[in-house]
């Protein structure tokens, strides 16, 4: 995979990844922070009370986000993991595995909110709603991933039956949506959940926003940092790995670095060994 | 090519049988679990009858679990795999070869003594038969998915417990599907949809889910 | 909008809820940033051990 002309592949080079996430992160944390801050504002000090179910409303300015955030990352996650499949980019598995852990926890976020939304708005923590039960399954799924990626010994290999469980995973999600909600509907009759009230006032609605930028660039940040560090470890006897620990990789290292870099391609190995002239970088990068 | 299937297929089906133990080994497994649900909720018939199509569809999908544990591990340890991949045939047809073996030699046994089962849990009648056709519906499809698992987790620690994680979120809908179609019958209502549904889901799974584990298969023997 | 800061922390009687979500949310946003921070420190430490005992060997 020498196809280093192609614009786009250039960050698909890990050291050329490894600088634009430090360039890119800081912007992202920054302006997180401050949607955060807007976001909760204009949620507790704008926003007026909901008339039906008074303040306990305002769990929904972190309750949808977190979820749309989780099924997001779920299907961003599918997408490395098939471009890691098609391509054999490496940068593409650090994505995905990158991603995995803060999409469970946003799918997490989403239960925990909304079971505490859901006990003083439908009087129980839990009820086997549909939305609640896919997403519960969707959580199982984002686990089940980062099991499968953990449980292997070749991190290449448990990279890529990792990236082909996402994509059934992603196929199937629609799926398990549509049967989960046939069952809900079938058991229950008339659903015990109305989100779909009158229309919400335009506060609200901004606040809405606001929230899911900045759980946004939150997610962005803080997957892109862990991203770095997969791509670090995957290097560990790099010039260009250990200059960026130090915190100290410069623009010529790292241009020299991603002329040979390893995209992916198994063929690269030599050319990645005599690069670092450490024999030993081929076993523990991959482990 | 047919015929090389075929010479698998019953190769397969031979080291199956083989190996009575395993067969008996999983349908005692599935009559345990069915047998602790009464233990557990108490002897009433009509609570029985309630929870019966779900217990017997959840005793059917945990078996396929176990039993597909070691579908390919065998082959894998031995080098017989390697050789498969390397034959000209493709190798999602004979991972849907051995899929089938397996189906035939494990799950068979279940679907034939699902309606005593059943008939013990208070099942009656048309329920009996609708209980048997969705399970005969519906467990190949869990066979195939869970073959997919059995490939990605082909040489992994903790293999067991790991696949269980990774498939049974996958066998949502069968089991929704297969248990409502029971339920649907007991109430009188249609049954057709949800086992139209789950024939719609077995010829969707039956030419993609040999794509699947044949790549999961490939990754294992890379 | 709210009668003091007690009346905004009692958020209408819905306080545990409100509180309980927000505050988790803010809880696992911490850990998980605290628990990357200290892996990106502990790889950047063995990395740039590395680059030293590597430097000094050859």
């Amino acid at each position: 995979m020498s196809a280093r002309s192609i614009p786009w592949l250039k960050y698909a080079a890990p050291p050329n990844f490894y600088g634009l996430a430090d360039r890119l992160t800081p912007w992202l944390w920054a302006g997180a922070g401050l949607l955060f801050l807007v976001g909760l504002y204009v949620g507790f000090f704008v926003a007026p009370v909901d008339y039906q179910q008074g303040n306990s409303y305002r769990i929904m300015f972190i309750h949808v986000p977190t979820a749309w955030m989780g099924m997001f990352l779920y299907l961003l996650m599918a997408l490395y993991g098939m471009i890691f499949l098609v391509w054999r980019i490496r940068m593409a598995d650090a994505m995905a595995r990158a991603i995995a852990p803060t999409g469970a926890l946003m799918t997490f976020l989403a239960l925990w909110t909304g079971a505490l939304w859901g006990a003083p708005t439908w009087g129980a923590y839990w009820v086997w709603d549909a939305r609640l039960t896919s997403t519960l399954i969707l959580l199982f799924l984002f686990l089940g991933y980062m099991a499968l990626h953990a449980a292997a010994d070749d991190r290449d290999k448990g990279g890529r039956a990792a990236s082909l469980l996402a994509i059934i995973g992603a196929v199937n999600v629609p799926i398990i949506y549509f049967s989960v909600n046939w069952w809900y509907t079938l058991h229950q009759g008339a659903s015990v959940i109305r989100r779909d009230g009158p229309s919400m006032a335009p506060e609200m609605l901004a606040a809405l926003l606001i929230m899911t930028a900045a759980f946004w660039l939150y997610c962005a940040a803080i997957v892109l940092r862990r991203a770095q560090l997969e791509a670090l470890e995957r290097e560990p006897g790099a010039e260009w790995a250990q200059a960026a620990a130090a915190g100290a990789l410069t623009r010529e290292q790292r241009e020299r670095a991603a002329a040979t870099a390893t995209i992916g391609d198994v063929g690269d190995h030599d050319e990645g060994d005599t690069l670092t002239g450490n024999t030993a970088t081929k076993q523990e990068g991959r482990n | 090519m047919g015929r090389s299937l075929w010479t698998l297929l019953q190769r397969d089906l031979a080291l199956i049988v083989m190996r009575r133990q395993d067969v008996l080994t999983v349908v005692a497994f599935f009559v345990i679990v069915i047998t602790l649900f009464p233990l557990a909720i108490g002897p009433e018939p009509e609570r029985l009858r309630t929870i019966a199509p779900g217990a017997v569809w959840v005793a059917a999908a945990l078996a396929s679990l176990i039993s597909l544990d070691r579908l390919f591990a065998d082959d894998w340890r031995d080098g017989t795999l390697e050789q498969l991949a390397l034959s000209p045939q493709p190798l999602a047809l004979v991972a849907l070869a051995k899929v089938a073996a397996h189906w035939c030699a494990l799950s068979l046994p279940l679907v034939a003594l699902s309606p005593a089962l059943g008939y013990s849990l208070g099942l009656t009648g048309s329920e009996l038969a609708v209980l048997a056709l969705s399970l005969l519906i519906g467990t190949p499809v869990l066979s195939l998915l869970g073959a997919i698992g059995a490939a990605l987790t082909l040489g992994v620690r903790a293999g067991g417990a790991l696949m269980a994680l990774l498939i049974l979120p996958l066998y949502v809908p069968v089991l929704v599907l297969g248990a409502g179609a029971v339920t649907e019958a007991m109430y009188d209502s249609a049954f057709q949809a949800h086992l139209s549904l789950l024939g719609a889901g077995l010829a969707v799974a039956l030419p993609l889910a040999p794509l699947a584990i044949a790549g999961a298969l490939r990754i294992a023997l890379d | 909008m709210w009668d003091g800061i007690g009346d905004f922390l009692a958020m209408g009687g819905h306080a545990p809820y409100v509180w309980g979500s927000f505050g988790m949310v803010a809880a696992i946003i911490l850990c998980e940033w605290l628990l990357l921070r200290r892996r990106r420190q502990r790889t950047h430490a063995r990395l740039s051990r590395r680059a030293r005992t590597s430097n000094t060997s050859s």
